[in-house]
């Protein structure tokens, strides 16, 4: 497997949808490879770290302001 | 549970609850009701507040079934409170979704009122073939897209709109991050970091991004909601996070050189490992 071949299924690595045979493959290439390594690995974090923290935050008080407009606006339409 | 062991429950000597083992098979076209009530040592039915051996023809459908199914048809049925309980369960990931679209709090605040709404009205337009929140998400993108047109005065905004850029489609930064990266940093700090990079992504991988690897929905589910192929999504996902994981290095990466240096040379397109 070339560092091309592996980038091209890199999602499919990360979301676990990788067929049995190309597995070992893929970490045989690992062990060779340190940069496809690094990359799959902050690739991941990555993600948690985006899954794990909201930088959109809702505060209480404004969604409790929208959820009221919401169902006043949805009673009118009735 | 295996029907032997519904048969056998004891206490069962009361003639009213014993159950045939033709009572468990599902029957087509027979609705469940719960006439008979059994002794309170059979299992808790979901359904109801009855305790009774429950026919394998309604354990099904429970496991296979959205949650979100019933809320909608109790909303058809005219139970607005159903329809609180849909708001309550999707509003923030809805404005999370507006706001990386809109890059603006007032519209996205207004979007999600809109996209609620539009879904209240529009309720029976909906077919039940995708999930209800799918479906839901699609009206807030278009809102969403609405309102950017308007702020770029009518500018044509698309999520299908094929962005070139090159930008991190080949990762060139190989630097190991930091145990805990996020940790060198304090929450606002952080937050203004993730913000400022997820900024400037295009819209279209930043939304695949948001709902695939944030709200977590399929490829397929995100491919309805945008309107997009399911290879474009493919596409976008992969550049979104190759480009996300090029900028956050700038912040998260082992400041020491000698790290960095340690791990091996790049091979290069098309070299055998």
């Amino acid at each position: 497997m070339t560092c091309t071949e592996f980038l091209a299924i890199l999602d499919d690595v990360i979301d676990e949808s990788i067929a049995v045979e190309t597995r070992a493959e893929i970490e045989v290439h690992l062990r060779k490879c340190g940069h496809c390594e690094v990359v799959l690995d902050t690739t991941r974090k990555t993600i948690e770290i985006f899954r794990c923290h909201e930088i959109y935050e809702l505060p209480t008080e404004v969604s409790e302001r929208l959820h009221t407009a919401i169902m006043t606006k949805c009673k009118k339409a009735r | 549970m295996p029907i032997w062991m519904l048969l056998a429950q004891p206490g069962t000597s009361d003639v009213t609850a014993r159950t045939s083992l033709w009572d468990l098979v599902p029957r087509p076209g027979v609705r469940y009701t719960h006439a008979l009530r059994a002794p309170r040592s059979f299992p808790a039915c979901q359904n109801c507040d009855f305790s009774h051996p429950i026919p394998m023809a309604t354990i099904q459908p429970i496991s296979e079934e959205h949650p979100d199914v019933a809320l909608v048809e109790r909303v058809r049925a005219g139970d607005l409170s159903a329809y609180d309980t849909l708001v309550r369960k999707y509003e923030r990931q809805l404005f999370r979704i507006a706001q990386h679209i809109t890059q603006n709090r007032e519209d996205a605040e207004d979007v999600m009122q809109d996209a609620f709404l539009k879904a209240y009205e529009k309720l029976d337009q909906f077919q039940g073939n995708s999930k209800f929140y799918t479906w839901l998400v699609r009206i807030a993108v278009n809102e969403s897209l609405m309102r950017l047109r308007k702020r770029r005065t009518g500018k044509l905004v698309s999520m299908d709109e094929d962005v070139q850029t090159e930008e991190g489609s080949v990762p060139r930064d190989f630097a190991d991050w930091a145990p805990n990266p996020e940790q060198n940093y304090n929450q606002s700090e952080l937050a203004e970091i993730l913000k400022k990079t997820i900024q400037g992504l295009p819209p279209g991988f930043r939304t695949v991004f948001v709902l695939r690897d944030v709200d977590q929905l399929s490829t397929e589910e995100t491919a309805e909601a945008l309107g997009l192929s399911v290879p474009a999504v493919k596409s976008r996902l992969l550049r979104a996070r190759l480009q996300l994981r090029e900028r956050l290095s700038r912040y998260f990466k082992h400041k020491t050189p000698a790290t960095s240096q340690a791990v091996a040379a790049p091979q290069g397109n098309g070299a055998e490992a």
